[in-house]
């Protein structure tokens, strides 16, 4: 299955992968972030059990320095 | 002497400090760090971007420099250009702030000057406001567009001062006079201040606080100017405050006795 995380394509091979999952892979899991399914946010209390699906659109943001 | 309940009271919640500051353009976050101590600013702003995905998880984020247990965090949408984009900049940053519901609200209309479009702002605020926002929103010098986002809703009225990064100064101190009368809410100059007496002047006009980063940032030294700043903040409140003397036009008045001089 192929998903696109913050602009890039990711290939998976393994089914019932769940957000927390991709949070995990990315390394974030002990950080502040928020992440968005095609256009929608998923609450950090849903993500272990919201599953992604073939050509999901994510993004995953954090603070960073700014004006 | 300075008076001790002088609060900055921006929607729900009230602050002590009225300089706020940006966290962008230092030269590590440990510069960050030291600079904003100094400046004793308890609101900061910071940007919402996408994550580095694949980071190393021991990597070092703002959030561990500046915790948000010390500070007010007011994440911004710089970089938006459109309502919409601005509305899901913030959402995106309440779920990333656990709930956190004090933002600062810029649509910028133009690439160059970094203006606001502010036909979008306040459409933008209408949303936000709706939704539970608490909105700080950054606008142009117009009073009427101020008027306008202070009838939405906003819980404090952000105008330039002459354009963001610019550091050219108090550029518009009738505009902002007006502005400052006419709102109910605080009036924050956000934008252009570029050394401590344009802070102090800012708050003699009798603004209710000031919002700077790069005048703090781009100092060849940082963490002595964001002490600078703190002082001209207060100094220029107090004075607002005291009540300026009158302007006597060609006018001198000795400060000394006219009688008793020797003869």
């Amino acid at each position: 299955m192929n998903i696109f995380i913050n602009g890039e394509i990711k290939s998976y091979d393994q089914n019932n992968l769940t957000v927390f999952d991709l949070i995990v892979d990315a390394g974030i899991e002990n950080k502040k972030y928020a992440i968005e399914c095609n256009g929608h946010i998923i609450p950090k209390s849903k993500i272990k059990e919201t599953y992604v699906k073939d050509g999901d659109k994510f993004e995953i943001v954090g603070a960073v320095g700014g004006g | 002497m300075a008076n001790q309940n002088d609060e900055l009271i921006i929607g729900s919640r009230s602050f002590k400090s009225r300089l706020l500051v940006g966290t962008g353009k230092y030269k590590d976050f440990n510069e960050t760090k030291q600079a904003i101590v100094e400046s004793g600013a308890e609101i900061v702003t910071v940007a919402i971007r996408r994550t580095n995905i694949g980071q190393d998880a021991n990597e070092p984020s703002l959030l561990d420099f500046l915790p948000p247990s010390d500070f007010t965090y007011l994440p911004n949408t710089a970089g938006c250009f459109n309502a919409d984009d601005s509305v899901r900049t913030l959402r995106l940053a309440r779920e990333l702030l656990d709930g956190h519901n004090l933002v600062k609200l810029e649509v910028l209309g133009d690439k160059e000057t970094l203006y606001p479009n502010v036909i979008e702002t306040v459409e933008a605020a209408k949303t936000l406001v709706k939704d539970g926002f608490e909105v700080m929103v950054y606008t142009s010098d117009d009073p009427i567009v101020a008027k306008m986002l202070e009838d939405v809703g906003c819980v404090a009225i952000m105008p330039l001062a002459s354009l963001i990064g610019s550091g050219m100064g108090i550029l518009n101190p009738w505009n902002l006079d007006i502005i400052i009368k006419n709102s109910s809410v605080p009036v924050i100059v956000d934008a252009g201040v570029g050394t401590a007496s344009d802070a102090a002047i800012a708050m003699e006009l009798g603004c209710d606080g000031v919002l700077m980063n790069t005048a703090i940032a781009e100092a060849q030294k940082p963490v002595m100017m964001a002490g600078a700043m703190k002082k001209a903040i207060e100094a220029g409140r107090e004075a607002f405050l005291s009540g300026r003397m009158n302007k006597k036009l060609y006018q001198a008045s000795p400060s000394s006795p006219i009688s008793g001089l020797i003869k």
